[in-house]
């Protein structure tokens, strides 16, 4: 089932949650909603399961007008953050909850509803809890047996909002690889919302990032990370260093502050603004380089995973936040850097953003090429 | 001295169990003023009580309690106190969900009310009572017309308990109703529940255990229920006598013994009708929210 979002918006008080907006998901689609908390991302996955009514627009399910349509009548199936188990019913009961409920003239037998709930606890590999509460669960299986609940009904349409939002992070990937595999068996439309961007990039075939009631970008995993539209989009994706600098001369083409500075590869024109560097796109030595001169003092390194991260202060210029790069373990092994030495971090890539907040400019350093892109 | 330190050592470290370490100090302080007033107020009274009765025979107990007139009282009493903690149940029930789910002027002013029973006189409530309902009052003249007499009725009886013990449906369900988590009640609408549906399996079983306490409070409140009850009651013998009207009855005639037997049968059916609704909620409650 398709959904159609025209000109939803929606207003609490004196505050706009959702200036009107307009997104199609597909059939068969999974969706992440990204974004930071007062978005707006909730409010409209509320909207599209008609537990909140939009002050303006219209929703579509497969071309059909459903706006007012009452939620017990859209036919969605929705995760909560929090579960919202029913506390004094055991799995089962919770589980044929939707079936139980039917108009008697289209519920299922007892042995029916029995045999389906057996099913879908199979479904989600947590059978022998059955006859349990849910205050007996972890908070891993409450959300499990959440959503064999809603997939009782058959929905062809399933919202989650934040829906592993309160697990521990092991708990979170298992789970995020499970809900991927389920949406690819079973092929329902599926709209996530998430303000945890790894997730958002992992799971989703789309990812749809909100910003103050209003969508920032809308792309797949991988346009989103290599070309992030907008500021706002690019520090919240994350891992990101700034270097705010202005140009001294009208002769010069670099970007300073203090006694740093980054000069620009042949054929563009330094501007004042913020140059944008990913952890990964930035190597570190012990020497200055011709193109760049940015001293840094290492505050940790942490040996995590498959690469080495290392937290760096600016030496003599002003960073709003610490720097962080990642080096590779041989690097490391090789370099030994302790905490309290000076480095200098070299730029590979990075994105100037200048005063003209919608216009990113993407540098190479090593191919010295240039690419002007425009959102 | 307090009577924690009086106790050797293992046995307080085996069977006074202070969870963790405590950021303050004086358990033991605490816990032995707080038993002393316990002991003082509560325990030593109510011994002194069975002391009393402790001076009759078996058959002089029984002979005082079941009392044919006596044993009147206990049907009266019973079955008002029965009729108005139901219906405080109900209408209890209500004005909580109307104080917790709506918002309206007055709001605030009609959930301080609700405390007016436990902050009234209960003479006081009795004499209004029975103002209003008898044949001249407000209620009374127009009930009148309809054939119904409450004051100096056991219908007046249940009036009274009504009004004394309505505050405990109220108090004991509304915070329970504040902390309900509406996505309880969405997840049920997002399953197809219809409304009443939802009340129904949803939000009441939820409120269940502490609806039930409610009654339960409010049941032996009315129990033992005299200074609004005598008023409007008319205190007809076999009619409409309140057991705790007996005690006062037999306490004027000087026989102290025979009212104190009296008090000990009420003071057994609350007690036990205490400890089994206590028990109960707690298991009930297990099952919800785990054991911890």
């Amino acid at each position: 089932m398709s959904i159609q979002i025209k000109q939803i918006s929606k207003q609490f008080g004196d505050f706009q949650a959702l200036k009107p907006l307009d997104l199609t998901i597909n059939e068969g689609e999974l969706v992440g909603l990204l974004g930071p908390s007062g978005s707006g991302k909730t409010t409209l996955l509320r909207i599209i399961a008609g537990l909140e009514t939009a002050d303006q627009g219209q929703i579509l399910f497969s071309g059909k007008d459903v706006t007012n349509l009452h939620v017990r009548d859209r036919k969605v199936g929705f995760v909560f953050q929090h579960y919202a188990l029913f506390r004094h019913m055991t799995v089962a009961e919770n589980v044929a909850f939707g079936l139980d409920v039917l108009p008697k003239k289209q519920r299922p037998t007892k042995a029916t509803i029995k045999q389906q709930v057996a099913e879908l606890l199979d479904k989600v590999q947590l059978s022998h809890l059955a006859s349990r509460y849910p205050a007996q669960l972890s908070g891993g299986q409450k959300q499990r047996i959440a959503l064999a609940r809603a997939l009782a009904m058959q929905p062809r349409v399933l919202l989650l909002d934040e829906p592993f939002g309160a697990l521990d992070a092991k708990v979170r990937k298992e789970l995020r690889r499970w809900l991927r595999n389920l949406h690819d068996e079973l092929g329902f439309t599926s709209v996530f919302v998430t303000h945890d961007q790894e997730e958002a990039l992992e799971v989703s075939d789309r990812v749809v990032v909100m910003s103050q009631g209003q969508i920032e970008q809308e792309a797949t995993p991988q346009d989103l990370y290599q070309q992030p539209a907008s500021r706002f989009v690019y520090d919240f994706l994350g891992g990101v260093n700034v270097f705010e600098g202005e140009v001294s001369s009208l002769k010069s083409n670099r970007l300073e502050q203090g006694k740093a500075w980054v000069a620009f590869p042949d054929g563009y024109k330094a501007e004042a603004g913020q140059l944008y560097l990913r952890s990964h796109e930035l190597s570190l030595s012990n020497q200055p380089s011709a193109t760049a001169h940015l001293p840094l003092k290492i505050k940790a390194v942490s040996l995590i995973g498959a690469e080495v991260r290392v937290e760096l202060e600016p030496l003599g210029w002003h960073s709003q936040d610490l720097w962080e790069v990642v080096i590779s373990h041989s690097h490391y092994n090789h370099w030994q850097p302790q905490r309290g030495d000076t480095c200098f971090a070299q730029p590979q890539a990075g994105q100037l953003f200048t005063s003209n907040e919608n216009q990113a400019l993407a540098i190479s350093w090593t191919k010295e090429q240039l690419l002007i892109k425009t959102a | 001295m307090t009577p924690a330190s009086l106790l050797p050592k293992n046995l307080i470290s085996k069977s006074f169990k202070v969870t963790g370490r405590q950021v303050l100090p004086g358990f033991a302080l605490s816990l032995g003023i707080s038993l002393f007033f316990i002991s003082l107020v509560l325990l030593l009274p109510l011994s002194g009580l069975l002391v009393q009765t402790a001076g009759m025979s078996w058959a002089d107990y029984w002979a005082v309690v079941t009392d044919s007139r006596v044993m009147a009282s206990y049907q009266v009493t019973l079955l008002m106190a029965l009729g108005a903690s139901l219906l405080n149940g109900v209408v209890g029930l209500l004005l909580a969900w109307v104080l917790v789910r709506y918002t309206f002027p007055g709001k605030r002013l009609i959930d301080a009310l609700v405390d007016l029973p436990f902050a009234l006189p209960t003479a006081v409530a009795g004499i209004t009572l029975a103002t209003l309902f008898s044949a001249q009052g407000w209620y009374g003249q127009g009930l009148a017309k309809l054939g119904i007499q409450v004051a100096y009725t056991p219908l007046g009886i249940l009036i009274a308990m009504l009004f004394t013990s309505l505050p405990f449906v109220v108090r004991n369900v509304q915070p329970v109703m504040e902390d309900l988590n509406s996505g309880d009640e969405e997840a049920a609408l997002s399953l197809g529940a219809k409304d009443w549906t939802v009340f129904r399996r949803v939000i009441f079983p939820a409120l269940w255990p502490a609806l039930v306490m409610g009654v339960v409070l409010s049941f032996i409140r009315s129990l033992g229920e005299f200074g609004a009850v005598i008023f409007i009651a008319g205190n007809m013998p076999y009619l409409s006598e309140v057991t705790s009207l007996m005690i006062f009855v037999r306490l004027q005639e000087f026989d102290y013994a025979a009212a104190s037997a009296i008090a000990s049968v009420i003071l057994m059916a609350s007690l036990v009708l205490l400890f089994a609704v206590n028990i109960w909620q707690t298991r009930y409650l297990k099952r919800l929210k785990g054991s911890q």
